[in-house]
């Protein structure tokens, strides 16, 4: 090695840092591709995309389930007399008017948890640990007992919901079933997982 | 010098090799002549055209099943209703819409085709990269009435295919013309060009933009991703040269000390 | 930080492995062009173990839904396409640095004693490196990967006796099918990277044992300083740091191209027909390896005989590992060796590329004629340095290493 040219320390420490700088950005540019391809992928997006739901042909007190983001949506058309009854629920409810706001969008935070009175929009998925509830709309039978005025029981830990996915209280559900967002496209369409636009 | 000596034997063995092999690569080709597709990958008005004629005469047999629809919309522009209208007229399976990110699957059954054509209908998501747009250009112009067929065509660059020339109304009908040509000693029957038969409803021309374009959003089906790939090259190219000019700068400064 | 490395160093050999590798490893000072090569193949192989890696997460190995999600990753998944192309055509980057890392160490003779053992780790990379790229190669599922597969397990078949069960055994089925492909993927994620990354390390450690070999061939070693530090040796931290990150930028800048406007790579590196899904009862018109293989494939094409095919194919690559004892010469660098030894070098060379390109073309007479000249004259390499060698005119090899 040579000694005779005099090492010129402050360039070589610029060099190092100014290279040290470029390669650095550079892996960062290397890293974009390889942490954005954990997003979710157009495949899962579709899965994710909102429904439309015809509900013309929807009878009154059946319920229509859908798919959405891989999950059951439940669409119910209620009949009057269920609309009435919702109120005698309310003092064996952990929440009769909603006040969980994580629960539903502000559109459906009212008495009957829905936009249109008659038709029920919910994640058929129980709060306590995920299972999907049963529909039981019939009247006082013997396994849920003679209060029960129609409504949601999860077969695997007895939580019970009413027909507006309110939670009973002493049950292991800790809050209402979850109202997506939706808006109506026409009188009889519902597209569910998107209200832009919508009130 | 020690690289000469390199170079001096180098050459007239290169030269040698080249002699040998000149003949061999010229023996090497075959097959169908192919027509050489007019296309331009960047034309969004092409492949505008070309989504409406793969969705009016190809997608109603043929599936992309590994496209979206959306993913026609973003990259050709277009407006997700209009590629809706064009292209989506079937439902689910529940009876609900199918959905603008869905494949572009279709409800023939592999069966079904076997009994129709003779065999199954193949995917088009790939075909372009797989056989070549050439192939593809050639090809849809390449049909012929041919009497003895089951559909009453033929086609020069696919021998005795099952799929029948469903643009037949815009081409009209055509036979082939042949010419005689001597391979050493042996008379063969070469190709030579279409004589139409029957006018369609676009003329020559008009007939060859067409299936221009439609090549064209084929070869964009079979990789929809190549236009953001050439634009992120050259700026993944411009940022190596700026690299280069500092690891350059620095491995300079350090290798004074050694020379 | 000083401290903390202090901390360190009581519990682990840090500083002394930086300095053992890096910083007091002292490389001859006249590397050329040929020496970017080891750093860019160790480069390559990260390149692949990231890519490879974060295919995975997307990858089906499943003969049902193999090839579809192939598509889903080139189409779906956010940049998956980026991720695909890297790794494939890190494929073939790792081959063409491979193949010139080697053909450098043929030239400047740096498989010879003391460096037998790194030569013979080499070769050993160079052979998982072939099973790794031919198992990958299936993993797309689509024709060109499935009847590849075809014919190079079949090859197993030659062997006499034992073949047939053999090759039932590597496919798990009476043809190759959902069971080769899971098991290949299997091989091809886990096992065989292991073992290169062993092999790797080993290649490395041996090397920094005995010291780099350059393109004088003369060793280092030999002249030292008061201090015990070669006299023509630099450290390679920071003079073969700095100088191999221009090299990787370099290579880089090549990569990129390739990847970003030929990433098919002309049909050589992903061929036509496999982008169309395997299909078991229709083999492709045009069936030629991948071009790394293809001089081996040439060989076994020359040969009129399957066994004997087979054999040679095996030999062709069994004889490289061989070399520090085929080459009797003491000679190193071909610098200072007979013309006898450059032209044969030069021959074998175009022999290798020749091979490569008869495998690509379809069978005639006058193709299987030229294959088996060239296969003739690639084997005779290894014939003629025995004969040459022992008694090879040499030009003086001088003490130390020229600039």
């Amino acid at each position: 090695m040579s000694t005779d040219n005099v090492v010129d320390t402050g360039r070589r420490r610029f060099l190092v840092a100014s290279t040290s700088v470029v390669g650095a950005i550079g892996a960062g540019f290397v890293a974009v591709p390889f942490i954005s391809s954990w997003m979710p992928s157009e495949r899962a997006k579709n899965a994710g995309a909102p429904v439309e739901v015809d509900i013309s042909k929807l009878e009154e007190g059946r319920l229509l389930i859908v798919e959405w983001q891989s999950k059951p949506v439940w669409i119910l058309r209620r009949s009057k007399k269920t609309l009435a009854d919702l109120a005698k629920n309310d003092d064996r409810l952990r929440d009769p008017d909603s006040k969980n706001a994580a629960q539903q969008p502000p559109y459906a935070q009212n008495h009957y948890r829905s936009i249109k009175p008659e038709i029920l929009v919910l994640v058929g998925i129980c709060t306590h640990l995920g299972c999907s509830p049963t529909y039981r709309p019939d009247i006082a039978p013997a396994d849920l007992g003679e209060n029960w005025l129609g409504g949601f029981f999860c077969p695997c830990h007895s939580s019970r919901f009413d027909l507006a996915g309110r939670v009973f209280q002493g049950v292991p559900a800790p809050s209402n079933l979850v109202v997506p967002p939706y808006k109506y496209l026409s009188d009889n369409v519902i597209r569910i997982g998107d209200d832009k636009g919508a009130a | 010098m020690k690289n000469n000596t390199m170079k001096n034997l180098l050459i007239p063995v290169l030269m040698a090799v080249a002699v040998i092999l000149a003949p061999a690569i010229a023996a090497a080709s075959g097959h169908a002549h192919l027509d050489k597709a007019p296309i331009d990958i960047s034309d969004k008005e092409s492949l505008r055209r070309g989504a409406k004629a793969f969705a009016d005469y190809c997608y109603s047999c043929h599936a992309a099943s590994f496209m979206r629809f959306n993913r026609i919309a973003k990259d050709l522009e277009m407006d997700e209703q209009d590629v809706r209208e064009m292209m989506i007229h079937t439902r689910g399976k529940k009876g609900d819409p199918t959905k603008i990110g869905e494949l572009m699957k279709v409800s023939m059954t592999k069966d079904y085709a076997k009994n129709a054509f003779g065999t199954a209908v193949p995917d088009l998501s790939l075909e372009a990269r797989a056989r070549g747009a050439d192939w593809v250009y050639t090809y849809l112009r390449s049909f012929y009435v041919d009497p003895y067929r089951p559909t009453g065509m033929n086609n020069t660059v696919f021998p005795d295919v099952g799929m029948p020339n469903v643009l037949w109304r815009l081409q009209g009908l055509q036979e082939p013309v042949y010419k005689t040509v001597m391979h050493g000693d042996v008379e063969v029957e070469e190709l030579e060009g279409f004589k139409q038969i029957q006018l369609g409803s676009l003329s020559g021309e008009d007939y060859d933009k067409f299936v221009a374009d439609l090549t064209n959003f084929m070869v964009y089906l079979s990789e929809p991703v190549q236009s953001e790939r050439r634009s992120l090259g050259w700026k993944v190219l411009l940022f190596l040269v700026i690299f280069f000019g500092f690891a350059y700068a620095l491995k300079k400064e350090y290798w004074k000390d050694v020379h | 930080m000083g401290k903390l490395i202090g901390w360190i160093d009581d519990r682990f050999p840090l500083t002394k492995l930086w300095n053992e590798h890096l910083a007091e490893y002292y490389a001859p000072k006249n590397f050329n062009f040929w020496y970017f090569f080891g750093s860019l193949a160790l480069m390559v192989l990260v390149i692949q173990i990231l890519s490879g890696i974060f295919l995975t997460m997307h990858y089906k190995p499943d003969a049902a839904t193999a090839f579809a999600s192939v598509e889903y990753i080139m189409r779906d998944v956010p940049y998956g396409w980026l991720i695909r192309y890297i790794h494939s055509t890190g494929a073939t980057a790792f081959f063409i640095v491979v193949y010139l890392h080697m053909l450098r160490g043929l030239m400047y003779g740096s498989y010879k004693k003391p460096r037998e053992l790194i030569w013979l780790f080499g070769m050993f990379i160079y052979l998982a490196l072939m099973a790794e790229a031919f198992m990958g190669y299936l993993l797309p599922w689509g024709q060109m990967s499935y009847w590849g597969a075809q014919v190079i397990i079949s090859l197993f078949s030659a062997i006499p006796v034992i073949g047939d069960d053999l090759t039932l055994w590597i496919r798990g089925d009476f043809v190759i099918g959902d069971a080769t492909l899971n098991r290949f993927f299997a091989l091809h994620v886990i096992a065989i990277p292991f073992v290169l990354v062993f092999l790797v390390i080993a290649h490395i450690m041996a090397l920094h044992e005995v010291g780099s070999n350059n393109p004088d061939g003369v060793e280092i070693k030999k002249n030292k300083d008061a201090n015990g530090i070669p006299l023509d040796g630099i450290p390679f931290h920071p003079y073969y740091t700095v100088k191999d990150i221009v090299g990787v930028v370099v290579f880089l800048f090549f990569f990129s191209t390739i990847l970003f406007y030929f990433p098919d790579g002309g049909g050589y590196m992903l061929e036509h027909a496999n982008f169309i899904a395997s299909d078991p009862l229709k083999t492709p018109e045009h069936i030629a390896p991948v071009w790394y293989f293809t001089p081996f494939y040439a060989i076994l094409r020359a040969v009129p005989d399957k066994l004997l095919g087979v054999g040679a194919m095996g030999a062709a690559i069994v004889l490289l590992f061989f070399m520090p004892w085929i080459d009797r010469c003491n000679v190193k660098s071909i610098r200072y060796r007979s013309v006898i030894y450059k032209a044969n070098l030069v021959v074998f060379c175009i022999s290798f590329v020749v091979l490569g390109w008869l495998a690509m073309q379809p069978v005639t007479e006058f193709i299987t004629f030229l294959s088996r000249v060239f296969s003739f004259l690639y084997f005779a390499f290894f014939v003629v340095l025995f004969i040459t060698s022992k008694n090879e005119k040499t030009l003086p090899v001088p003490d130390r290493v020229t600039s």
